[in-house]
């Protein structure tokens, strides 16, 4: 990157924890305009319960949540407004199983930014279009594959026009053979400048898509750094360990 | 649509009548054979029940009596036209009772799921409602709404028997129903909501467009039942006082002499709710069909 990009999205000491279990001991995490992150780990360190909570899914117990430097994690305020600028998609797609896949995409257009139908559908059948699905859009959900159904719910979050997607290990519950055709469509958004924040385990698409690699462990950000020097030259012990289980189950 | 079912309708056809030319799979051997035998037995079984009945059931001591007070054919012929326009008030009930039922029940389980502690005493009204309601045999509800209220000294017509004896079956049915609401609400995932409210929609909109739509379709079943014996406890209103086909029935038996016209009434009531049943079923089948890939079993 040129500048000093601006910052879109800052965690300053997030704490969250369920019960007496804590899930985030503190996060500092500053997300650049256009930069994409991947955060690694093992299953529990707090990746998507990091991405929980910058959607305010979950409420956060301290530190602060910046937004284009407003802070969305005070207590009490509206949180609808800020979701519609936040898109996330799910692990397992969370598609609405009663609606065809024009309505799923255009249903948040329709209901949240009050456009008409006629518009919010025109609108969701481009960007099937675009992901090559045009010719399923009066299907259901349940009758797509996997990886076509993950793709429509990439385009539902699409169609609020995000300012950030915040995606939540999304190739992990396909067949390795549809992961492609799902990576493809997150390769396409780095190109059109989406600012992203990725939790997966495809390291090597990890290494390919991001500007910058966080290692997860316990509930901190144990190690941070550009893709080559994390994935290949990591100074924690624990992200040696980590990786070096990632290369056993071969997926790098 | 019409490609989908085309092709649904291929497969079936496949499945009948299997070209002949091909030679038989071992499976399609197999399945041939178990077929033909599950057939034979059910034949067989169903011939021997049935013969038993007929054959064993008149050679009982009472059967003669039995027959004439309760299948008499002549008495059948004259009440029955008079029992089924009694059983026009008994629709007349039910189908203005089931709208209210719906909306009423609706509206309390919705109640109960809010999580908005302002609306904490409508959580509270409707828990207890459903708690008494539930809780009280839908006869002594009728009783005691059907004769309490009008006894306030409502002028008429708003203190006929008939709207009070309705509005207890509307409060007792709507507690029933308004649970199986509730099942179906949270039936429904937690992750479907937090797809929606991840779109950014509130919590009315997730509501309304995203759970309530699938809960609905899921207790299409059991709403049926509970709408299927709410068509019988309209029968309940008669002890109050409107002549539906219940009371009816009992006039004519005390004309007569003769039960035959409570046969002839439970004959009406399964005319109608028999089709009832298959309706329902009808329908979840399609629902299943037109969303799923596969059906299995």
């Amino acid at each position: 990157m040129m500048d000093p990009p601006s910052l879109k999205l800052v965690l300053e000491g997030v704490v969250k924890s369920f019960g007496s279990h804590v899930v985030l001991s503190s996060i500092d995490l500053a997300v650049g305009e256009r930069e994409v992150i991947c955060l690694i780990g093992t299953s529990g360190s707090g990746k998507s319960t990091l991405l929980r909570c910058v959607n305010l899914l979950e409420p956060i117990d301290d530190g602060r949540i910046l937004l284009d430097g407003v802070d969305i994690s005070e207590p009490g305020l509206a949180a609808d407004p800020i979701r519609r600028r936040i898109g996330m998609v799910f692990q397992s797609f969370n598609l609405f199983p009663h609606m065809s896949v024009l309505d799923n995409i255009s249903i948040g257009p329709r209901k949240v930014l009050r456009r008409p139908v006629a518009e919010a559908r025109a609108a969701a059948g481009e960007l099937l279009t675009r992901l090559g699905l045009a010719e399923r859009a009066d299907a259901y959900p349940d009758q797509l594959s996997g990886g076509q159904q993950q793709r429509v719910a990439i385009a539902r979050s699409l169609a609020m026009q995000p300012e950030i997607m915040l995606l939540d290990e999304i190739t992990s519950a396909l067949d390795p053979e549809l992961v492609g055709e799902v990576l493809d469509v997150v390769r396409d958004l780095k190109r059109d400048g989406m600012t992203m924040l990725i939790a997966t385990h495809e390291m090597a698409f990890a290494r390919e898509i991001a500007d910058r690699v966080c290692f997860l462990h316990d509930g901190r950000i144990l190690e941070q750094g550009p893709p080559d020097r994390i994935l290949d030259a990591p100074t924690e012990p624990r992200t040696q360990q980590f990786l070096q289980r990632v290369v056993k189950a071969g997926r790098l | 649509m019409s490609p989908r079912s085309s092709r649904s309708a291929d497969r079936r056809a496949r499945d009948i009548t299997p070209t002949p030319k091909r030679r038989l799979t071992r499976r399609e051997v197999y399945e041939r054979r178990q077929h033909r035998r599950s057939a034979a037995i059910a034949a067989t079984s169903t011939i021997v029940v049935i013969a038993a009945v007929v054959v064993l059931v008149p050679r009982a001591s009472g059967w003669e009596r039995v027959e004439r007070s309760f299948f008499n054919g002549e008495v059948f012929r004259d009440t029955f036209p008079d029992l089924l326009d009694a059983f026009r008030l008994d629709v007349k009930i039910f189908v203005w009772s089931v709208p209210c039922i719906f909306v009423l029940a609706l509206a309390i389980a919705v109640a109960r799921n809010t999580r908005n502690p302002a609306l904490f005493p409508l959580r509270l009204f409707s828990a207890v409602y459903v708690d008494v309601f539930r809780g009280i045999p839908v006869i002594l509800t009728i009783y005691l709404i059907g004769f309490g209220v009008p006894g306030l000294g409502i002028e008429r017509p708003w203190n006929s028997p008939l709207l009070w004896g309705s509005v207890a079956l509307i409060l007792a049915y709507s507690a029933y129903v308004s649970e199986v609401f509730r099942a179906g609400i949270e039936s429904v995932h937690e992750s479907q909501r937090a797809a929606a409210r991840s779109l950014g929609m509130s919590s009315g909109q997730t509501m309304r467009t995203i759970v309530l739509p699938q809960a609905l379709r899921r207790v299409v079943p059991p709403l049926m039942n509970d709408f299927i014996s709410l068509q019988k406890d309209v029968a309940l209103v008669s002890l109050i006082g409107p002549v539906e086909i219940l009371r009816r029935a009992g006039i004519e038996k005390a004309r007569f002499a003769n039960f035959t016209p409570y046969v002839g009434a439970a004959v009406i009531f399964l005319a109608v709710t028999i089709p009832m049943t298959r309706l329902a079923d009808f329908l979840l089948a399609r629902q299943r069909r037109r969303t799923s890939g596969t059906v299995v079993g």
